[in-house]
């Protein structure tokens, strides 16, 4: 687009204004971990490293993470295989019923998570499930697929049957062309779509607490817990500002994977 | 939506339906009816006979500062000694309010509950909670007398659970903030209060019976005798007074944490509290805050631990609750939470020695002037029959109030 | 050596070239895989299989349990389920007029966020997508999908502490003689629209990315101003990724009781009722007819939006 050098300028502005208003109330959370005062007080008295020190020594925060990233891993596999066999099936295929599918496959998010959190409770009292890991992990995949089904999709859309059909023509077996052909080109769009759909499952709460059993704590629900509790809440502080900064590592990696995504230059 | 949908929706919508009528016709599961008074007979079930070896893990609810395990602060603490002594794993799940008790035990995932009088008789009725044995409970013999075999805690002279402790709702202030300090409901109705916005109050359909409370003290033409026991005219003009103070609210608390954290940041100056709360701020060093039981009269709580029919882990339970009630630990828990203990050896124990008296402990006519927290039903109990408000009608009248 | 291949194809078999590693033929496997390719019913029926079963099956068959649900009641007393089927809970719902103004607040909420997003996403989304180097481009999408990693509940916590009196808003605003909202529904509408905002912008991004830059070219060539390009090309084409992020900002609105219970002071939104009614009052069947008004308001939503092919931009 011609901008003109006034367009840029305030186009920038409001990028600036944008990553501030994004930023600030996370800076304010990383401040909060360091400020001395328990109840945050505003603009703070001093600062103090005691809250870090005391969050390595928390139990509760330690295995409600690995918690977290046990389910966050199972989540992420199952809807890794689902929604990757649905996206086959639907960007390759014409079968009955394939429009529907897109809406089908969106209802678990796009329904609110008290609602989708409900019915999965209801589901496994009435079946008789004892809640637990599984119950966790397979609501956390149930509204997963969607986002490794839209990635996948896209993805599948991009590289058509081309080449494909070139490694069939080849003799190689449909195993073997999945594993050489159809594998790596995918392999980028997984591992986004991998990524994007653990931080849904890490960050979770409402399904999670209609589907968890006692004692079994995932880190948001730990969070929750100790949020407004004046000792505890500046240990939840240093968690979020620990959670923000390692998040950096797998943004970074996706980008590195995914190259050059821009596909909108002709 | 295009025709294929409809055509492919209409099918499942008809399913649906088939379903809900099909699965209606067999009758309600439980033992009481849809009248919503108390029902015929709780289910028969037996008590415990023996208490074997810790299962080794104890998932209860209770309310906050119940079950302390050094994790709000390091030296308040029963729960650790009590997972070394008998190796049975605590997991506690605060419970804000009763209905959350009610709905958490329904599950049938967690051992027991501290429950107070308007979710006792619920639990005991839908056959939730197993009567308990009081013979596996050594400590229950020295537990006050006026607490044992009452109208929320037994039916038909047997024990459903093993009372902890009783008190009041206070009327909390921040000494900073409010002057003069007041003494009196009136000041969180007054619609003319000069703190308006900053005011806080229960959020329970079960605080319309504070709202009665002040009403009956007030308006004695409505003739309330029960604030739990609410006839149609006397209901509606609670239910206004309630509608006129949501003006004067700043926010609703169930969430103990939030409250205390309201108070210390001044976004809430004055309002009903537990004492637990106003002890954490006072342990803090931002705010002072003060209480008392205003002249009206409160309502409070006589809480009691009952034991799940489904629980998994009995022998540790029954072990829990014969540590609460211990004298030392009694002792520890009432002074945490600002509340009169049920063992009457605690008094002994207790670290501040007038605590007993400060809180009444012994004295039964004070204890009975407190309106505890008890489920209303339609059954008004006394010549009015059955035109009372039961606690549906609470619920739904609540939803409008905070609306 | 032609195990491998179909029958119809008439093909000699490859000369491996010398010194690379021949491939390990398995016959089980290779007949498996001759067979899958010859037949695309099983192939595809093998791939719907499972995730069919998960999504229609277990899914949509626990929203029906639940929804069936919606025409019970329970006793008020002890809280059992009665299953005799009634319209009671809906009748509830439909006349008392508390339900009514709630829900139009939630929905009023709902626009409110998604409107407040859009207007904020859009100038970034222009900058990130159109006039930043491509080098900071990928810094950008990663700056702006770092916060969807702290969590939700931290979030909504900074801005507890942002609005409350005497914080940080208030702190800002004093010396304008202003002070911030406190707690209430205008709490709740920023902070829901800050929560929801990189949800917007990202599909909004990725929809003007794929607008070619020839086209806006041309635009300007054939003499028009940035803003009319903007309005007549730019708009049309990414309006689908705009009602895309609409989805997540409105659905994710509609049924919110976190933040409600967190910044909302004393408001009730619907996800409120739903929530009170089912974790408080375990009250499911009133909980499961309250739900269905949310859900009705999606699907509605989604059957519209199916037309502008919003679907394929999440």
């Amino acid at each position: 687009m011609i901008l003109s050098r006034r367009a840029r300028i305030a186009l920038a502005g409001a990028m600036v204004v944008g990553l501030a208003i994004i930023y600030v109330p996370l800076l304010l959370v990383l401040l909060n971990s360091l400020n001395s005062s328990r109840t945050f007080g505003f603009p703070p008295t001093g600062l103090t490293l005691e809250w870090w020190r005391r969050t390595l020594d928390n139990a509760g925060a330690r295995s409600a993470l690995w918690t977290s990233v046990k389910v966050g891993l199972g989540a992420t596999a199952l809807a890794l295989l689902l929604g990757t066999c649905l996206a086959f099936a639907v960007q390759r295929y014409r079968f009955f019923g394939r429009d529907v599918i897109s809406l089908l496959v969106v209802l678990p998010i796009a329904l609110p998570g008290i609602v989708t959190g409900i019915a999965l409770n209801s589901a496994f009292n009435a079946g008789g499930v004892p809640f637990g890991y599984f119950t966790v992990i397979v609501a956390h995949a149930t509204f997963c697929i969607v986002i490794v089904y839209n990635n996948i999709l896209a993805r599948l859309r991009r590289t058509g049957t081309s080449l494909e059909e070139a490694s069939a023509d080849l003799g190689a077996t449909t195993f073997q062309t999945f594993r050489y052909v159809t594998f790596p080109q995918l392999r980028s769009a997984l591992v986004a779509a991998a990524v994007l759909a653990f931080a849904l499952s890490f960050d979770e709460i409402v399904v999670t607490t209609f589907t968890t059993a006692p004692g079994l704590q995932t880190l948001p629900l730990w969070i929750f817990d100790n949020l407004f509790r004046p000792n505890q809440a500046p240990v939840v502080n240093v968690v979020a500002a620990v959670l923000v900064l390692l998040s950096v590592l797998p943004i970074w990696a996706v980008l590195r994977l995914s190259g050059d995504e821009t596909g909108g230059r002709l | 939506m295009d025709r294929r949908t409809m055509v492919r929706a209409a099918p499942v919508a008809a399913a649906v339906l088939l379903l809900a009528a099909a699965c209606g016709g067999s009758d309600s599961t439980s033992s009481a009816s849809g009248s919503g008074g108390a029902a015929a007979a709780p289910p028969s079930m037996a008590a415990a006979s023996s208490v074997g070896t810790g299962e080794g893990q104890l998932n209860i609810i209770a309310w906050a500062g119940y079950a302390e395990d050094g994790s709000n602060d390091k030296t308040v603490d029963w729960v650790t000694p009590f997972e070394k002594q008998t190796g049975c794993q605590v997991n506690v799940k605060i419970g804000n309010t009763s209905d959350e008790m009610v709905t958490l035990m329904k599950t049938g995932q967690y051992d027991g509950v501290s429950a107070s009088g308007d979710a006792t008789l619920r639990l005991i009725y839908s056959g939730d909670v197993a009567p308990v044995n009081p013979d596996l409970v050594p400590n229950y013999a020295s537990v006050a007398p006026f607490l044992k075999d009452r109208a929320w805690n037994s039916v038909n002279g047997q024990m459903y659970g093993i009372p902890h402790g009783w008190g009041a709702n206070v009327l909390a202030w921040r000494t900073d903030k409010v002057s003069p300090p007041p003494d009196t409901w009136g000041s969180v109705f007054d619609a003319n209060s000069p703190y308006k916005g900053k005011i806080t109050a229960y959020d329970s359909p079960i605080y319309i019976a504070d709202a009665a409370l002040y009403l009956k003290a007030t308006k004695p033409d409505l003739k309330i005798t029960n604030p739990y026991e609410l006839d149609d005219t006397q209901f509606q003009a609670t239910v206004d007074l309630l509608k006129q103070q949501r003006a004067l609210i700043g926010e609703y608390w169930s969430d103990y944490t939030k409250a205390v954290q309201a108070l210390e940041s001044g976004d809430t100056v004055l309002g009903t509290q537990w004492q637990v709360n106003v002890n954490l701020v006072n342990g803090g060093s931002k705010a002072k805050v003060d209480s008392v039981v205003p002249k009206e009269g409160s309502t409070g709580w006589s809480d009691t631990w009952m034991i799940s029919s489904k629980a998994k882990h009995p022998n540790c339970m029954y072990k829990w609750m014969d540590w609460i009630i211990s004298p030392k630990v009694n002792a520890q828990v009432a002074e945490w939470f600002g509340e009169a203990p049920a063992q009457t050896k605690a008094c002994d124990q207790t670290a501040d020695k007038s605590h007993c008296q400060t809180y009444h402990a012994l004295d039964q006519a004070y204890a009975d002037r407190i309106s505890y927290w008890t489920t209303p039903t339609r059954n008004c109990g006394d010549d009015r029959g059955n035109t009372c408000k039961d606690y549906t009608a609470w619920t739904q009248a609540w939803t409008e109030i905070k609306s | 050596m032609d195990a491998g291949l179909d029958g119809d194809q008439e093909l000699t078999a490859v000369q491996e070239a010398p010194g690379s590693r021949p491939v390990r033929r398995d016959p089980a496997g290779v007949r498996a895989a001759s067979f899958l390719h010859r037949s695309p019913r099983v192939r595809l029926a093998a791939l719907l299989a499972a995730p069919m079963v998960w999504l229609v099956v277990a899914y949509l068959g626990s929203l029906a349990v639940m929804f069936a649900a919606a025409f019970w009641s329970t006793d008020s007393f002890t809280g059992a389920l009665i299953k005799q089927a009634s319209w009671d809970n809906f009748r509830t719902l439909v006349e008392e007029p508390v339900y009514r103004r709630i829900a139009l607040r939630t929905l009023g909420v709902a626009a409110t966020v998604t409107v407040v997003d859009a207007l904020i996403a859009l100038p970034i989304a222009v900058y990130m997508a159109k006039v930043a180097r491509p080098r900071a481009r990928r810094l950008l999408v990663a700056l702006i999908l770092t916060p969807l990693w702290a969590s939700y509940l931290v979030k909504a916590y900074a801005w507890r502490i942002l609005l409350s009196s005497d914080g940080p808003v208030d702190w800002a605003l004093g010396p304008l003689h202003l002070s911030g909202p406190g707690y209430g529904l205008a709490a709740v509408t920023l902070t829901l629209a800050y929560l929801w905002l990189p949800f917007m912008i990202l599909p909004v991004y990725a929809g003007l990315d794929r607008v070619p830059d020839s086209l806006l070219e041309a635009s300007a060539d054939l003499g028009a101003p940035a803003g009319r390009t903007f309005r007549s090309v730019v708009l049309p084409l990414i309006f689908p990724a705009l009602v895309a992020g609409s989805i997540f900002t409105f659905s994710l609105s509609l049924g919110d009781y976190i933040t409600v219970k967190i910044v909302g002071g004393r408001t009730q939104l619907f996800g409120n009722v739903i929530y009170d009614n089912i974790g408080v009052a375990a009250n499911l069947p009133f909980a499961a007819a309250a739900a269905v008004v949310p859900v009705a308001v999606i699907l509605l939503y989604l059957a519209l939006v199916r037309r502008t092919g919003a679907l394929e931009n999440l």
